[in-house]
């Protein structure tokens, strides 16, 4: 009993970790539940973020019926800094960042991680929906059975040293049969509803929260072919390249074609807008490049993904002095500095970095 | 398996285990007029004359509450209003810094509902409230203060506040005087008899009784102004039906504690000696919090410098050793300690704190077992905080 692996489980408070945990337990790790403390304000329940009191409760709850120990790890201040500040940072200097895998690279899998090797722990384990295997070349990060699910995009952003200290208890199911077998189990978090949005901005409204950190920032709107102004913004930060509603021009173009945010330009405070053809995407230049594998020789195919769930790409990366460029084979629709693009070889994630620039062939 | 967290809660006696069982398989409430409800009332007012004695007072005096956080509350507000209500001028709370939040809150409530005036006396680094202190704040405007409340001893720290002299100021002002001598009972002889205290706060998990029962022990003629309202139990100043088993449980803990307190806090103050040397010998830089002269037996209260006492606690924990880092949390978040801050101490000092407290189930056997486990655990805990700063 003395060298069963001991592993500190990610417990949101959710059903996906909930499982995890269990699972782990059935496998005879010697199993610590930590949730993680993300907000110093006392969230209310009933809000559809996670880090409520309610979810911390349902964690504990879980963990007790498992029988493991449970923490409550403040990582506030953390969370703080590296997500929330970043967030704002990155929309002010107008990128789009994703706060999620943020919270990844710099919380889950760095801070946590960290903390949980120091103080003697074998590994860490999440509800993420992926998969790790081992290999001769070291561990492999994959997609998850359940396609739908599949969050092996949201862990691009992690290295071999970190996937080896990883475990992801639910490759394999689907979403379906993980619920059941939650409920088999009794656990309370059975049917809770998954969360989709920002764990920050409970009520979904990221503009509302832009401008509440960043103030109101007025400029113009202008047509990218003509240089005309054609209407007034609040702050750039609301727009997302590639967004169709909400821009409020009132003046059609007169062929009563759509016009779509092209780019946003923080010197200026400037919105570009234009027809869906200067949306496309032929090359991506890339900067932290992160290989969750084996380093790939330059240049290699692959599959590009650029967002949690859109469709993959086929394309040719070339690298050099962790930096990337991507050329993609049809043209992508639509992509802001900031997103992450994450590279795959059938299933698996080669690597992925944040985009930096965007250009058409 | 090691516990090591007497202070939080301590096991029942199994005296206090069979007189309360006996209670449990009978019928009756207290209240009733009927032959059963004659027989619990008979339990209760035993417990009640018990506990009286033990104290050296009434048995008129001992209000039963459901522990020590309502004693404290019903203390607080009910002296308040009855304070005030008698004379306006008197809005002035006086507490330590040191209190318990079942006194702090309470009084910082009545602060916000109420317009009470609070004010917090300074404790030394040593964690003990000076005469003078209380003297001086009394003394700049006497007619203006509704109550003082301050610990018999500190439960974080075990500090032992000189409740004889204190409570003789207030008296000398005819101020009312609180003490939540909850951490104390166990341990030190209390004589209300020639204590000046208004109102004592007791509770029975602490001393090897239930939890859930406890008492406000206050003079009868004493004005208190009723906090929870409803059949008029314990003289109108606390209704609700009386739990009479765990009260029964409750007397049973406290007239053996007194039969035998000064040998059980001998052999826990050299348990507790022991296990200071000891842990200095494993652990060089540790630092004992609060005087150590002024102090409760079963008391250890150490800052691990470069750790955080939340990961120190849970290595602890993994090895079977429990213990408490003493302080309080917010939604799980621990929080420095206002008492090792109001000691001098900032605020990593008072995150890197443990208390272990010894109780009559202690033994030399659960100082090996931290011992053992430690320095391990110190070198984990003081690498974890240190990568932390680093990746930061």
């Amino acid at each position: 009993m003395k060298n069963r692996k001991s592993v500190v489980v990610a417990m949101s408070g959710g059903v996906d970790s909930s499982v995890a945990a269990a699972r782990l337990v059935d496998e005879g790790y010697k199993v610590t539940g930590v949730h993680l403390a993300l907000s110093k304000e006392k969230t209310v329940s009933g809000t559809k973020g996670c880090c409520t009191l309610d979810d911390a409760r349902d964690a504990r709850r879980v963990a007790d019926r498992l029988g493991i120990p449970f923490y409550v790890w403040d990582l506030s201040e953390r969370f703080q800094e590296d997500v929330m500040q970043n967030f704002l940072d990155e929309y002010a200097a107008g990128r789009t960042p994703n706060p999620c895998m943020r919270c990844n690279e710099k919380i889950k899998f760095q801070a946590v991680l960290e903390r949980s090797l120091e103080l003697g722990f074998d590994a860490v384990a999440t509800g993420h929906w992926a998969k790790i295997v081992d290999s001769p070349n070291g561990p492999l990060l994959y997609r998850s059975e359940d396609e739908a699910k599949d969050q092996s995009y949201v862990l691009s952003v992690l290295n071999q040293e970190q996937l080896s200290k990883t475990l992801l208890p639910l490759a394999g199911s689907t979403k379906p049969e993980l619920r059941k077998e939650a409920e088999a189990r009794g656990l309370v978090t059975a049917f809770k509803p998954d969360s989709h949005d920002i764990c920050f901005i409970p009520d979904g409204d990221t503009a509302k929260f832009l401008h509440k950190h960043l103030g109101n920032k007025k400029g113009n709107i202008v047509d990218v072919e003509t240089n005309e102004v054609l209407g007034e913004h609040d702050g750039i930060f609301e727009f997302t390249v590639g967004q169709r509603k909400g821009l409020g021009l009132t003046v059609p173009r007169k062929d009563g074609a759509a016009r779509y945010v092209v780019s946003t330009d923080v010197k200026t405070n400037t919105v570009m807008v234009g027809l869906p053809a200067f949306l496309r995407v032929d090359v991506v230049g890339g900067t932290n490049l992160i290989w969750c594998g084996p380093v790939k020789e330059s240049p290699f195919d692959c599959g590009a993904q650029v967002r949690a769930h859109s469709d993959r790409i086929q394309a040719t990366a070339f690298h050099k002095d962790g930096n990337l460029t991507v050329e993609f084979k049809e043209p992508l629709q639509a992509l802001a500095p900031g997103q992450t693009i994450a590279l795959y070889e059938q299933d698996r994630v080669i690597c992925s970095a944040t985009v930096v620039s965007t250009n058409r062939a | 398996m090691a516990y090591l967290d007497h202070a939080a809660t301590t096991p029942m006696l199994p005296e206090a285990v069979a007189a309360m069982t006996a209670e449990m398989v009978k019928v009756g409430n207290p209240s009733s007029l009927h032959g059963s409800g004659r027989k619990a009332r008979r339990v209760v007012e035993e417990a009640r004359e018990t506990i009286a004695a033990a104290l050296s007072a009434k048995p008129m005096d001992v209000v039963f509450t459901s522990g020590g956080t309502e004693a404290n509350n019903l203390a607080i507000k009910g002296l308040y209003w009855a304070r005030k209500k008698a004379d306006a001028n008197r809005t002035r709370v006086l507490i330590s810094a040191i209190e318990h939040h079942a006194v702090l809150d309470p009084v910082m409530w009545l602060g916000e509902h109420e317009k009470a005036q609070i004010e917090i006396l300074p404790v030394g680094r040593d964690g003990i409230l000076q005469v003078e202190t209380l003297r001086q704040a009394i003394e700049s405007d006497p007619e203006s203060v509704a109550l003082v409340s301050v610990m018999w001893a500190n439960n974080e720290v075990g500090t032992i506040q000189p409740i004889e002299e204190l409570a003789e100021i207030a008296a000398e002002f005819d101020i009312p005087f609180h003490s939540d001598a909850v951490q104390a009972m166990a341990y030190l002889p209390i004589d209300l008899s020639k204590v000046k205290v208004t109102a004592l706060t007791i509770t029975a998990h602490k001393v090897g009784g239930p939890q859930g029962v406890g008492a406000l022990v206050i003079k009868s003629d004493e004005k208190l102004e009723q906090v929870s309202h409803g059949g008029g139990q314990e003289r109108d100043v606390r209704s609700g039906t009386l739990d009479a088993p765990a009260i029964a449980g409750f007397a049973s803990a406290i007239s053996i504690l007194v039969s035998q307190r000064e040998r059980r806090a001998n052999r826990i103050k050299n348990l507790r000696d022991e296990l200071i040397k000891r842990l200095k010998e494993v652990v060089p830089d540790c630092v004992i919090n609060g005087d150590l002269e002024k102090r409760l037996p079963g008391n250890v209260h150490a800052s691990f410098p470069g750790c955080e006492g939340d990961a120190l606690l849970m290595l602890l924990d993994a090895q079977g050793v429990e213990c408490s880092t003493g302080s309080a949390c917010s939604a799980g978040i621990p929080q420095p300690s206002h008492v090792l801050l109001a000691m001098g101490r900032d605020e990593k000092i008072a995150k890197s704190s443990l208390r272990f407290s010894l109780g009559h189930t202690s033994t030399s056997e659960d100082i090996d077992e931290l011992i053992v486990a430690l320095p391990q655990i110190i070198d984990r805990a003081k690498r974890a905080s240190a990568r932390a700063k680093i990746s930061k």
